[in-house]
């Protein structure tokens, strides 16, 4: 994966379902079209929720990964 | 993005198991930029209170795990089985579980339902106290919350005719 700039970073890390929905929606809203946000979440769930909230708010994931129980997730607001 | 999607859910439950489902998947419907509306009705009332006091019991419910959140991970994972006996009979036990409960939801990560009901509020949930139920169980307004609409089973049904999930919890 290239390396992606994230415009903000939000640690999620240690929080479960439906934290992190929550605080990346709140962090979105704080931010312009086109930036980007770095999310970290340790949730395991958050795989596939990240993934569906992506699909019905219109905010795209444009990047991810896994690592140790940690996943990280590059989301550009539309 | 897709059109408005709504949510329209029923709360009728009031223990501190039971008050999770409406808060979370309202909370996340909002995120989810839908309208959610939580209609509080019978025993779901009191998770308006200004001051919350929710429990949680074992009695009767054989399958709730009951698990220690402290010790090793072997002694975690042991499921207490509980006979009924005992756990509606020894004084304090409903509030013991309830300790358990929700020390295990603060190790795992799980937010409180203050913290969730909160989120609601900010996300523009909208919450609607059941009159008719308030009268019956005797709860008054100023036992409850700020911006909580009063109406009956038409507001919830005129949202509800909209609605592409409803939900009865």
């Amino acid at each position: 994966m290239s390396e992606i700039i994230a415009n903000r970073t939000l640690d999620c890390s240690g929080m479960n379902c439906p934290l992190p929905i929550l605080k990346t929606k709140k962090e979105i809203d704080q931010m312009q079209s086109g930036e980007v946000l770095k999310m970290i979440s340790t949730d395991p769930g958050s795989a596939n929720d990240m993934s569906s909230w992506s699909n019905r708010t219109g905010h795209k994931i444009v990047g991810s990964s896994s690592e140790g129980g940690s996943y990280t997730f590059y989301i550009q607001k539309s | 993005m897709a059109d408005t999607k709504k949510l329209a859910i029923i709360a009728s439950k009031g223990t501190l198991d039971w008050a999770y489902p409406p808060f979370i998947l309202a909370s996340a419907a909002a995120a989810m930029d839908m309208e959610a509306m939580v209609f509080f009705t019978f025993y779901g009332l009191p998770l308006l209170k200004k001051e919350l006091d929710l429990k949680v019991t074992p009695t009767g419910n054989p399958a709730m795990p009951m698990k220690m959140p402290f010790g090793s991970k072997d002694f975690q994972n042991i499921n207490w089985p509980i006979p009924n006996l005992i756990s509606g009979n020894v004084p304090g036990f409903d509030n013991m579980a309830t300790m358990l409960m929700k020390e295990t939801f603060k190790k795992k990560g799980v937010a409180t339902i203050e913290e969730l009901r909160e989120m609601c509020i900010e996300s523009g949930v909208r919450f609607v106290a059941c009159q008719m139920t308030m009268e019956v169980f005797g709860f008054e307004k100023k036992d409850f919350i700020d911006g909580v609409e009063y109406a009956g089973a038409a507001m919830y049904l005129e949202h509800a005719a909209e609605a592409n999930i409803s939900l009865f919890i």
